[in-house]
């Protein structure tokens, strides 16, 4: 179970390599090539000196004889040296052009995978429910995104590599060494079932401690993610100190994870090599003792034993290969938990229907997961191209039915309906209804662009340059935020968000106003967009709304009575029910809560105050 | 103003940065002499490997006798024990080094974070904060315990091999020593230009985390606007450049390395010619060509191998560059080492020395800029508030309501004048001193993850439970943890994120009443709170804020008519200031906006009739 769960991880993460497999392909045969190359040249040179210059008689056959005997022999190339140093260099040379062009493809395979899988996984998450961005920590999906996203670089880039490689090296030796020597053969290769037997109960043992350690390192930066957004919270109440030991707790926790596990690897690694180690020491033995009976030649031994050095190579690899593979294991775990999140998706067959149309909302009951129901059948509906308003106390469930209304949630089964014009909602295509809906956040987010980009940004791409500006103009005007903007210094060119000039909640609300009007969808929700913004303007804004939204249907969310009042239908929630509705003379003559807040907000004594 | 300033290195590959990073490896000086001691040790062992082949071929094999073969295979099993512990203990120490050096050096940089001023964060993502004090520490500790180490041993054992060829032939090694300056000329052509590269990559890399934190902290506004193509589009920008940027690097690499490498087979092939020569005309003997030709075999991949290291080094610089930037940049606002000595610094308060704080606020002659340029937005500017005022600041949206409550919390200190906190210049006191006096509730508050409990707590880390009930229950907070399953105990979720932005204002409002604090900024702190629940805290403010000094910033009029002062503020600049009825009297501004509001009201009025 738990190895097909690997491997789907794996899987997940490993299908982003295919649109570099050319390059792989290529990479892998050149880094072969230039290990024989690096294997022959020593060979060369050795030969050179040995029988050469030495006195040793070659053992040359085939195609290396005859060039041997075409440059002369021993004598032709006694008296021409240079020939020998010019093999070595010309070895040398196709050694290096064969690792140039490894370095190079494998760079050119890793670095398209790498784009392709941050690629992947920042179109993800844009895509994955808002229920998922809710339940995770950014700065943890960061780590994932930064750090686990690096080791699985390293993973593509080497092991998968070297795993070929190693894999390459060890048949070659082989497949060289039986020929020679078979009982002798298959003692050297009895290590390799216990040493592969070793590192699998290792890789179990070491896959945990490694989820362990990227689990602090995401929680660390999470801890790092948090302080840095809160720190006009921490500064004001003096708490640095207590933010730093929560830091160090979490900091040493991270880095003595890793301390222990550089015990383990360490105890392995040696382990590892002291296999190794006595692997050729039993070849060595045992060579020894069969040369000395006499049943192999000296010659045919030393041969033996340079194979084995070969074979020995790759096998001490391994060890470190699947120390590494452990940790890039548990990379794509945690990469492939965000890959495999479901995105958001459409039914079947989903429409794409009008939505200047009423709009209905029945019997809808929703609550969040540790929370006791937010909305509780509510049953109501927006007449077309009406203006409608909802006033409610704190954590009321306003903001739900908004967030329901644009789909940001979706209704479980059984949980009542929403729907346009008789339409569900959740027949709808996704992407339609929120098109539709042109939604202001309570906490607008402004991305760091620039304002125009920013109030641009749900404009098509295709819109001109001169048309997109003069667009933008026009909505922030009705936002009355078009004075402010012109008064910075860059006006529209202005970088904000993160990056930029710091605007005040009022500019951000209103900004995010005019960006919204863009969209120009017959739906239009303020989720108390206005709460920033003073009075004075407050009111010359939904004038200019009025003036200019036409058709749409409007939906206001406020606790001022005066952004309400003028509203067709007025909707008042209490504790996520319906407490009343209607126009705001039918609630004055109510005498219901919506009658006692207008009190409250009528005070008399401001009346009296104003000499009035 | 325009785009985030980015520090600009061009430097090459510079040992004074290097140097910065001295301090924090000097505590574990006794780790890497260690690791150095070890690799040496090691690398001894590894020579002698070869010699053990030959020996049992020539005391066993070729006089055909196995006398002393168990003593011979005994000191052989030695050694490889020998390597084994060596392994075991190099990858611990090298580890520790690792872990406690990136650990120490995240330290440094999250301390050196909480001193820095809103400034700084006003202007750069956090995002690119992260990726310094996350992945560049990282790197730097990493390349130092494990690569650093490898090279010594490279250029030990290329050393050492150099002086026994030297030993065997000085001349013959001269020669050796010709490609020296070509490997120089090459070093210095590629190195400054994977330098650049890599700063390039590390540049582009804190983009790209800056871009996921903005694309996750954005998800909902992103798919209100469905704009989640757009965004991906100017994010696979940034992967395309991460992808350009590397690939070019990795091929100046990948020309520098081969080209390396084929430098010293030039050398071995040109030795091989001469030393062939000097052998057949018997200047020199057999013997000691091929034991000459056996180490120049012998250094070539050691050679490989600095090269390598040394791309690896010039790849850590730029991450030692950012860190040590971050580490360098100096906070805007300083305690005096005066202040420290008496009042501590801004972690460990020496509170014994603190006088108690009454609340006497006095702007005096103060003017005012903020530190990203532009006007001045205060000039010449005084007022005394004396303890126990409240002072209520009116005026349009960013207008600039918040710069004299900056002020006044040292967020920001006045470009010129002086800012007296009960008569005296806060400057002659530590910031820690005058922040713990303070309770400030924001506009768009920020939570913590964690509990309700925990997040009220914050206020006061020794509070009791019941303490924290109090305070919810005094600002009404506890309706909101009636609604939640688990009460107290609920998860807030990141940045309070599972909670309304009504219901995070009276949860920040408790924090800052079980704070206790001698000011209270309430920075439009109720403006998402429900009208009754307002009315409610409105009682409540006006107990809590008796005695007390505080600063409300409204819109709402009739939230701060009661306000002992009332400054009204346009353009950045105070253009009036009274209390209400005075205001009103004027028939200025204040008016205006009074009346602009009171005009919807009597519509309201006249609806009703």
């Amino acid at each position: 179970m738990a190895q097909t769960k690997a491997k789907g991880n794996y899987r997940a993460i490993l299908k982003y390599v295919k649109g570099s497999w050319r390059f792989y392909a290529l990479a892998l045969l050149t880094s072969m090539m230039a290990n024989v190359f690096t294997f022959l040249r020593p060979q060369v040179i050795r030969f050179t000196v040995d029988t050469v210059i030495g006195e040793e008689p070659d053992k040359l056959s085939g195609f290396m004889l005859n060039l041997y005997q075409a440059v002369g022999g021993r004598e032709g190339l006694r008296s021409n040296l240079f020939f020998c140093a010019a093999a070595v260099v010309i070895v040398a040379v196709l050694e290096q052009l064969c690792s140039l062009v490894s370095r190079l493809t494998t760079s050119e395979a890793s670095e398209g995978f790498v784009l392709r899988l941050r690629n992947a996984l920042f179109s993800h998450i844009q895509k994955l429910p808002y229920q998922w961005h809710m339940e995770n920590q950014t700065g943890d999906i960061i780590q994932r995104c930064t750090s686990d996203v690096e080791t699985m670089r390293g993973f593509v880039t080497n092991q998968l590599l070297e795993v070929c490689r190693v894999v390459f090296l060890l048949v070659f030796a082989v497949s060289m060494m039986f020929p020679m020597n078979a009982m002798m053969t298959w003692v050297a290769i009895a290590f390799i079932p216990v040493i592969a037997l070793y590192s699998g109960y290792f890789h179990k043992k070491i896959s945990k401690k490694f989820r362990e350690a990227d689990e602090a390192e995401g929680v660390l930066s999470a801890a790092v993610q948090e302080n840095l957004t809160g720190v006009r919270v921490v500064r004001p109440f003096g708490r640095e100190k207590y933010e730093i030991e929560r830091f160090d707790e979490k900091n040493n926790l991270f880095s003595e994870l890793w301390v222990k596990l550089g015990y383990i690897m360490g105890a392995y690694w040696g382990v590892g090599d002291l296999f190794t180690g006595v692997q050729i020491l039993t070849v060595l033995a045992l060579g020894t003792v069969q040369t000395v009976r006499g049943a192999i030649t000296l010659g045919e031994f030393l041969v033996f034993l340079s194979y084995n050095q070969t074979l020995s190579w790759p096998i001490r690899r391994l060890g470190r290969i699947i120390s590494d593979m452990s940790k890039s294991g548990v990379s794509a775990e945690r990469l492939a938990y965000i890959l495999n999140s479901e995105e958001e998706k459409d039914k079947q067959n989903a429409v794409e229907a009008p939505m200047n149309r009423d709009i209905s909302f029945q019997n809808v009951t929703y609550r969040f997961e540790g929370e006791k129901s937010v909305l509780d059948n509510v049953t109501f509906t927006i007449p077309a191209g009406s203006t409608f308003a909802i006033l409610g106390g704190t954590g009321s469930g306003k903001s739900t039915l908004m967030h329901l209304l644009d789909r940001l949630y979706d209704l479980p089964e059984g949980c009542g309906k929403i729907s346009v014009g008789n339409v569900n909602i959740q027949d709808m295509k996704r992407s339609w209804v929120r098109q539709n809906v042109g939604m202001v956040l309570q906490e607008p987010f402004l991305f760091s662009r620039t304002i125009e980009e920013n109030i641009a940004s749900v404009l098509s791409v295709k819109t001109s340059t001169e048309e997109r500006l003069a667009q933008v103009k026009r909505a922030a005007s009705i936002a009355c935020v078009d004075d402010a903007i012109e008064s910075f210094q860059d006006g529209y060119g202005t970088i904000v968000g993160e990056r930029g000039v710091t605007l005040s909640g009022g500019q951000k609300q209103r900004v995010a106003i005019a960006r919204m009007l863009l969209q120009k969808a017959p739906i239009m929700v303020f989720d108390d967009s206005l709460s920033a913004v003073d009075a004075e303007t407050d009111s010359s804004i939904r004038k200019a709304l009025h003036e200019n939204l036409g058709g749409s249907t409007v939906i206001l969310i406020s606790h001022r009575i005066t952004t309400l009042m003028q509203a067709d239908t007025i909707l008042v929630l209490e504790d996520g029910k319906i407490a009343e509705m209607g126009s705001h003379d039918q609630l004055l003559a109510n005498n219901g809560i919506y009658k006692s807040i207008y009190d409250i907000q009528m005070n008399q004594e401001d009346r009296e105050a104003a000499g009035l | 103003m325009a785009s985030i300033q980015e520090e600009e290195y061009n430097k090459s590959l510079d040992l004074k940065i290097w140097a910065k990073m001295v301090p924090f490896f000097k505590p574990y000086w006794k780790e890497l002499f260690g690791v150095i001691g070890l690799m040496l040790f090691s690398a001894v062992i590894d020579v002698f490997f070869p010699l053990m082949q030959s020996y049992a071929v020539d005391h066993f094999i070729v006089p055909g006798q196995l006398e002393g073969f168990s003593p011979f295979v005994a000191s052989y099993f030695a050694m490889v024990a020998g390597q084994t512990a060596i392994v075991i203990l190099f990858s611990r120490l090298s580890m520790v080094i690792e872990m406690r050096v990136g650990r120490d050096l995240k330290r440094a940089a999250f301390v050196h974070l909480q001193t820095l001023s809103f400034s700084y964060y006003n202007t750069t993502p956090v995002g690119y904060i992260l990726a310094r004090v996350m992945s560049d520490s990282g790197r730097i500790s990493g390349m130092v315990s494990w690569g650093l180490v490898d090279m010594m041993w490279a250029i030990a054992y290329i050393i050492g091999a150099f002086i026994s060829m030297s030993m065997l032939n000085i001349r013959l090694a001269g020669y050796v020593l010709l490609i020296v300056p070509f490997i120089s000329i090459l070093t210095v052509y590629f190195q400054k230009r994977i330098l650049q590269g890599n700063r390039e990559i590390r540049r582009v890399n804190s983009q790209i985390t800056g871009a996921y934190n903005e694309g996750i902290t954005g998800a909902k506004t992103s798919k209100t606007l469905v704009i989640e193509d757009k965004n991906f589009e100017d994010f696979s920008q940034l992967t395309s450049q991460m992808r350009r940027t590397s690939v070019h690097t990795a091929m100046l690499r990948a020309v520098y390395i081969p080209s390396i490498a084929f430098c010293s087979a030039i050398a071995v092939g040109f030795v091989l010619a001469r030393g062939g020569y000097l052998v057949m005309n018997q200047v020199m003997a057999f013997g000691t060509l091929s034991a000459f030709i056996s180490y120049a075999i012998g250094i070539v991949e050691p050679i490989q191998n600095v090269a390598g290291f040394l791309t690896d080094l010039v790849a850590t610089q730029p991450n030692i560059e950012r860190v040590s930037g971050l580490l360098e940049k100096t906070p805007d606002i300083v305690d005096s080492p005066e202040v420290i000595a008496k009042y501590g610094d801004s972690f460990e308060g020496k509170r014994e020395n603190w006088e108690p704080i009454q609340g006497d606020i006095e702007f005096k002659d103060v003017s005012f800029k903020y530190p990203d340029g532009g006007d001045y937005v205060l000039r010449h500017f005084n007022l005394k508030i004396p303890a126990g005022t409240t002072v209520a600041i009116v005026g349009e949206t960013g207008a600039g309501k918040s710069t004299l409550v900056n002020l006044a919390c040292r967020f920001f200190e006045p470009t010129e004048g002086q800012v007296l906190i009960d008569g005296v210049d806060y400057r002659e006191r530590s910031q820690l001193w005058l922040h713990s006096n303070i309770g400030y509730v924001l506009q768009n508050p920020h939570l913590f993850s964690g509990t309700v409990r925990e997040n009220i707590r914050y206020g006061n880390l020794e509070a009791t439970d019941e303490q924290i009930q109090e305070a919810a229950h005094k600002v009404s907070a506890d309706t909101v943890v009636s609604k939640l399953e688990k009460g107290y105990d609920s998860d807030v979720g990141e940045g309070g994120d599972r909670l309304s932005t009504g219901e995070k204002q009276l949860i920040s409002f408790a924090r800052a009443v079980l704070a206790d604090p001698r000011i209270f900024v309430l920075d439009e702190a109720t403006s998402s709170i429900d009208t009754q629940t307002e009315l409610l805290i409105q009682q409540a403010i006006s107990h809590l804020l008796e005695n007390r000094t505080s600063f409300l910033i409204a819109h709402r009029l009739s939230t701060i008519r009661q306000a002992d002062l009332i400054l009204v503020v346009r353009d950045g600049k105070i253009i009036e200031q009274g209390d209400h009825k005075s205001l009103l009297q004027k028939k200025g501004y204040y008016h205006s906006l009074y009346n602009q509001q009171f005009m919807e009201e009597a519509m309201m009025r006249k609806m009703q009739a």
